[in-house]
């Protein structure tokens, strides 16, 4: 099998000297495709970004190019004598996603010429990045960057002569994970307690200050000025038929070489876990995440999924963020769900019920079977539970808390069962999982 | 009056409708219905928490899911829907817990979670036994829990206000008071605080939640989170008794319920009344009923003895004494009369034997329930354009200040003076479809007018109409429409101390075609109007100055005259008694502390030959009173108030048995006493009594316009004038804040901290003039008040802002008259 070539895109320039910079992002060409984009019509950019077929990087995969036709144009539209606003979703917090963070670390400037061909193509003069408030690091950079940009001429007024202004905010959120959601995104945007809206009015007729509103992921609009620069056509080539261009895989746990991996969509992760070297020594794939922890886990009979919107989904996952989190058979399965699911707990919003109360129960049970306390039922009132959660809670966070639960049960009863009797600890000593593993058994400590 | 009764369009003429299928059941309802209410169209009760009809939908409880096997599309919703946030479309087919077994489980499923972190202590709840969730648990819930967890816990109750306490254990955080704060009062002081299970409702350290309508929420509360300081503990809801009534502390006539225990007003709740206070009522509506029970509550009749002292008396004794008494008063050589003052407190059917008294009894027509500031101006105006006036005849309703497209205020503060009227606008200027705009003829932009996004047209006390004039033209820049007849304006009792400006509302309405409204603060005071407790009207808006309307009262109190000549307002009683022309009084429910110059009141209660006092608590005029008759208080007697709208509203009696005596029946004794019955001595007879004899349908008395007072150069707009202005002559302005020392609202400790405190609002001249001062002291004709001094920068130059009975013995007693002029300085 011959490793496919990695397309590097929007991560070809992050090995440059001081890739952050403007300078070194000039270099390459940066910022060119903003009088690509002014030559042409508003309209023209949106239809370029839905020929290219582009769907949202976020984990939704909505086609970008739709969203942006939503925005009324038409004065006399709803909310069309209204003015627009660009929001790009930099919230970053699903476990095991860590592709929009690298990203701006490494070429923030990416995102802010993706930024300025999306509003001019939507027809805002204000747009504004919500960067999560703890990568502070990533923070500056991007002020950093807006600033570069201020001086250089491509924010403000007047850009590159083009009569076009836009203003653009980087905003730190406070760090909650419910704050990617776009509707609670917004609230908090707008000073609120994020939590998320009732829908409708949607975003794109009353979002941010009740304006039409596009809310896009990081990669999404970084993907934009390569598609102006390059056509629809090239970026269409890429991927497969209904999931086209490249997306940046983040591989995470027992593989040799973790980190972000640039490719097609489409590529599987045998191909993958191939290019990242492998799994770890002398260990073989338990289980793994095609999209963070809250789509459905996957394990090794689904290798040759090809890892495309529907792909996946047909595989009874979901792409999600393409956060690939491996996991070789040194992990205890339900202890790894009650991590996430902790997490769940710990994040939900406390705005509807079943969320709240849910995941705080959940965490309960499991903890009592991570501890080898599980009872008769147990598993079969996880199901219950998680069947109560999933669809009945207010925003897709709910949902998410229930699918590790559910798939975790689904391929692995049997340790579900084994813990009733036996904790994790013992089954799976936590020792066994990390780096220094084969280290410590070799020089007998723990023994 | 305008003559344009017409109706403003807020009855849209034909209503969009959508055929939906609820539980098989066909059901037809406009467009734009939710869900849940539909379904309530065919008596089908989906369990809820967070949904309330008069709150924004929000979906937070997640408990009234629903299966949506069409959305009217053809196509089924995939997932449940919450039935309180979805909107119905034509042909849609929804299947509740009743029919669908996904409904069903989803429901038992959110209320198997809302249950895992509650107390569950319902045998030690005040919720307990009336509580949605412990009902729905068993309408809708599980048998029993499969949790076998730990709950998440909190320290007990915290305050959110003096009057409202927080369990947050039991709170299933549905958001209903903190939606309720921010929509109906826009008092957004509780708000959600932490995430997840722990979160919570709290407050901002240095906020308490200090909104005049706390009290909703705690009513509101599905669980048994929110209670407060004056009922937690007190009692259990199947222990109690529970009576409509009406409260009785404003001219709203909001509806509640008395719920009563082995005698005794345990607690109140507001009743649900759409065409007055929909489901909400002030904290004073709500928390202010202990005065009945106070200490000082008079219980047996006492007279006047010998030595000076009161002693008890019988109460045929008392009533001969009484009669013998007023007798010899009227009939006295030298200061012939007798005066009568029911106050505003009244029951229109105690109003009304007030006033037949007084005709019948005493043949005077000296009678007037003004306990308050008053004028001539204001008596006609009374007449000609007030009384009789009604829903029915074309009159301002509530309804109608939600469709009206201006609202203008004048003289009337609603958050402090009526507040069903404050929700009311609240809701109107929030409404995306009515879109009023409020415009205020104030001193200051106060909060209140602050919260109904309202413009404030800067008017010193005493300009109003001068103000009111300008109006005419100014209306549209101030608003953005010229006024017309979907306009209302609304004018306080406090115009009648603006000379001129009563008349000149008048002449507003009449040019522009707008539609004026009297509003009162007593909930006595309208009905007092309509029964003849007014020197110039006789009961059902008779003119006292008609022959044939004297005839007509005459004719049904069967008596042949009437006296002809219009009697004595309030003030020229008080006046005449303490100039030795009038020999006695007849005192209601008066307090001194609120009549125009309480140390006239005084002096002439020193000076009156016979005082008789019907009241409920030892007061000045009990103690100075040759005969105290002790009466019945709002819940101890059946009646009715007449809202500022011209609306009766009766309600029965909710202490039974207590053997107190409204006054009607007690002047009714005396009327006996003194050989001139009265025709009645029930409730029932005076109601009868009354119906016979029915609204005046003769020509009303017109009124005689008053001029406006010539402007001073120192007013409204003159502010230019600048820090270097002396801090001496600024006018008055004052009214009563909701919560005030007003005796109805004794004996409730909690009701009283969460009173506004007293403070002097000074303009931003004078604040500076002053150096930015804590303190300071107002010296007026009356005496002077030493109080915080507060900067308020819309006020206008040149006057100062007091409440008018938040400290000491009130304004009018300790400081100076409403505008006039008072000094203001630096507290030593």
């Amino acid at each position: 099998m011959s490793i496919p070539p990695l397309t590097p895109v929007l991560t070809d320039n992050w090995d440059a000297e001081r890739s952050w910079t403007l300078d070194s992002y000039a270099e390459r060409g940066g910022y060119d495709a903003l009088d690509v984009a002014f030559g042409m019509a508003p309209d023209e950019v949106v239809a370029a970004v839905k020929d290219a077929g582009l769907r949202g990087r976020g984990g939704a995969g909505f086609p970008t190019g739709m969203k942006w036709g939503f925005i009324p144009q038409d004065p006399s539209a709803p909310g069309g004598d209204k003015p627009k606003y660009l929001v790009v979703n930099a919230d970053e917090s699903e476990p095991g996603t860590c592709k929009d963070i690298p990203l701006m670390m490494a070429s923030p400037h990416t995102l802010v010429e993706g930024v300025i061909l999306a509003s001019y193509a939507i027809r805002a003069h204000h747009a504004f990045i919500y960067v999560r408030g703890e990568v502070l690091h990533v923070v500056r950079r991007l002020q950093r960057a807006v600033q570069e940009a201020y001086l250089a001429g491509h924010l403000g007024r007047d850009i590159h002569g083009s009569g076009y202004d836009l203003d653009l905010v980087v905003h730190a959120g406070a760090g909650a994970y419910i704050c990617g959601e776009e509707t609670a995104l917004l609230d908090s945007l707008e000073g609120r307690r994020g939590q998320p809206r009732l829908r409708p009015p949607f975003p794109a007729v009353a979002g941010l200050y009740a304006s039409p509103t596009v809310i896009n992921n990081v990669e999404s609009i970084a993907s934009v000025p390569a598609i102006i620069r390059n056509g629809a056509d090239w970026f269409a080539s890429l991927g497969t038929e209904k999931s086209k261009g490249f997306v940046i895989y983040s591989l995470s746990g027992h593989v040799r070489n973790p980190g972000q991996y640039e490719a097609p969509l489409g590529i599987t992760l045998r191909e993958l876990i191939d290019l990242a070297g492998g799994i770890r020594e002398g260990h073989r794939l338990k289980f793994w995440t095609p999209g963070g922890s809250s789509t459905p886990l996957l394990t090794e009979e689904h290798l040759d999924v090809p890892l495309d919107y529907e792909s996946v989904g047909g595989a009874g996952s979901m792409l999600g963020t393409r956060a690939l989190q491996i996991f070789d058979e040194t992990v205890s399965v339900v202890r790894c769900v009650l991590r996430w699911t902790e997490f769940y707990k710990h994040e939900s919003c406390g705005k509807c019920t079943p969320c709240r109360e849910g995941t705080w129960w959940l965490v309960q049970t499991l903890a009592r079977l991570d501890a080898g306390q599980g009872e008769e039922g147990d598993i079969e009132k996880l199901l219950d539970l998680c069947d109560n959660i999933l669809g009945r809670s207010f925003c897709a966070l709910g949902d998410g808390a229930t699918s590790p639960i559910t798939s975790a049960i689904r391929y692995f009863r049997d340790e579900f069962e084994a813990a009733m009797h036996t904790p994790t600890s013992v089954s799976f000593p936590p020792a066994a999982s990390t780096a220094w593993s084969d280290a410590a058994a070799t020089a007998g400590v723990g023994a | 009056m305008t003559t344009t009764p017409e109706r403003t369009p807020a009855t849209p003429g034909a209503v969009d409708l959508v055929t939906v299928t609820i539980d098989g059941v066909n059901v037809a309802v406009p467009k734009g219905t939710l869900v849940i209410r539909a379904a309530e169209q065919v008596g089908i009760a989906i369990p809820r928490f967070c949904d309330h009809p008069l709150l924004e939908p929000v979906g937070a409880c997640r408990q009234c899911l629903v299966d949506v096997p069409d959305a009217g599309n053809g196509r089924g919703l995939p997932k449940p829907q919450a039935s309180c946030t979805l909107e119905v479309a034509d042909g849609m087919v929804v299947n509740t817990q009743a029919t669908s077994g996904v409904a069903d489980k989803a429901q038992q499923g959110v209320m198997e979670l809302l249950l895992i972190n509650h107390p569950l202590d319902c045998p030690v709840c005040d919720k307990g036994g009336e509580c949605p969730l412990q009902n729905q648990a068993m309408s809708n819930g599980r048998g029993d829990s499969r949790f076998e967890g730990v709950k998440r816990t909190f320290p007990k109750p915290i305050h959110l206000s003096p009057q409202v306490l927080l369990d947050r254990e039991r709170c299933i955080v549905c958001q209903r008071c903190t939606r309720f704060a921010e929509q109906i009062p826009g008092d957004p002081f509780i708000a959600l605080v932490e995430r997840g299970a722990q979160q919570q409702i709290g407050i901002a350290e240095d906020a308490p939640f200090l909104s005049y309508f706390a009290g909703n929420t705690i009513q509101i509360c599905p669980v048994g989170a929110l209670t407060s300081e004056a009922y937690r503990f007190r009692s259990r809801p199947f222990d109690l008794v529970s009576v409509p009534s009406v409260a009785e502390h404003d001219a709203c006539g909001s509806a509640i319920r008395v719920d009563h225990r082995r005698g005794k007003v345990m607690r109140r709740l507001a009743g649900d009344d759409p065409e007055v206070n929909e489901e909400w009522i002030t904290d004073k509506d709500r928390f202010a009923f202990t005065y009945a029970t106070a200490p000082d509550r008079l219980t047996y009749p006492q007279v006047r003895d010998t030595d000076g002292s009161l002693r008890p008396a019988s109460w045929p004794e008392a009533l001969a004494v009484a009669a013998r008494g007023l007798a010899a008063a009227r009939d006295s050589a030298e200061r012939p009369g007798v005066g009568v003052l029911p106050g505003g407190r009244v029951t229109a059917e105690d109003a009304y034997a007030y006033a037949t008294f007084a005709r019948v009894a005493l043949g005077t027509n000296d009678v007037d329930f003004r306990a308050r500031p008053l004028s001539a101006e204001e008596t006609d105006f009374l007449g000609s354009h007030v009384v009789l006036t009604g829903p029915g005849g074309g009159g301002v309703t509530q309804a109608d200040l939600e469709s009206a497209r201006t609202v203008v205020l004048a003289g009337l503060e609603p958050e402090d003076e009526a507040g069903a009227i404050f929700l009311r606008l609240r809701k109107a200027v929030r409404s995306a479809r009515s879109r009023t705009t409020v415009l205020t003829l104030a001193p200051y932009l106060t909060r209140g007018s602050a919260k109904l996004h309202a413009r404030l047209v800067p008017t010193a006390p005493g300009d109003e109409a001068g103000a009111l004039d300008g109006l005419a033209d100014r209306a549209e820049e101030l608003a953005g429409a010229p006024l017309g007849p979907t306009d209302v304006l609304l004018v306080g009792e406090r115009l009648a101390t603006s000379p001129g400006a009563l008349s000149a509302a008048v002449r507003l309405a009449e040019a522009t075609g707008a539609r004026l409204a009297w509003v009162p603060r007593r909930a006595g005071d309208r009905g007092a109007i309509e029964t003849g407790c007014l020197p110039t009207l006789l009961p059902g808006g008779r003119p006292v100055a008609d022959a044939a309307a004297r005839v007509d009262a005459a004719a049904a109190w069967g008596v042949t005259t009437l006296p002809e000549r219009p009697g004595r307002d309030a003030e020229q009683i008080v006046a005449a008694v303490a100039a030795g022309e009038l020999a006695g009084l007849v005192v209601g429910g008066v307090d001194p502390a609120d009549l125009p110059d309480p140390a006239a009141f005084r002096a002439a209660l020193e000076r009156a030959e016979f005082v008789v006092s019907l009241e409920l608590r030892a007061t000045e005029v009990t103690a100075h009173a040759d005969v105290v008759l002790p009466v019945a208080a709002v819940a101890e007697k059946a009646g009715m108030f007449v809202t500022w709208e011209g609306r009766p509203r009766p309600f029965p009696t909710v202490l039974a048995g207590t053997n107190r005596l409204p006054d009607s029946r007690v002047l009714a004794g005396i009327a006996e006493e003194l050989g001139r019955p009265l025709g009645f001595r029930t409730v029932a007879e005076v109601r009868d009594q009354m119906e016979a004899l029915g609204a005046w349908d003769g020509d009303r008395a017109a009124a005689r316009p008053v001029p406006a007072r010539p402007v001073p150069a120192a007013a409204s707009g003159a502010a230019g004038a600048g820090g270097g202005r002396s801090t001496d002559g600024h006018r008055l302005a004052t009214w009563k804040q909701l919560l005030d020392l007003g005796s109805l609202q004794d004996g409730d400790p909690a009701l009283r901290a969460s009173m506004r405190p007293a403070v002097v609002r000074v303009g931003t001249a004078t604040y500076e003039a002053l150096g930015r001062p804590a303190q300071v002291r107002v010296t007026g004709s009356r005496g002077a008040v030493e109080l915080p001094c507060v900067h308020e920068p819309t006020l206008v130059d040149g006057t100062v802002w007091v409440p008018t009975r938040s400290a000491g013995r009130g304004v009018l007693a300790d400081l100076a008259a409403p505008g006039e002029r008072v000094h203001v300085e630096v507290a030593p």
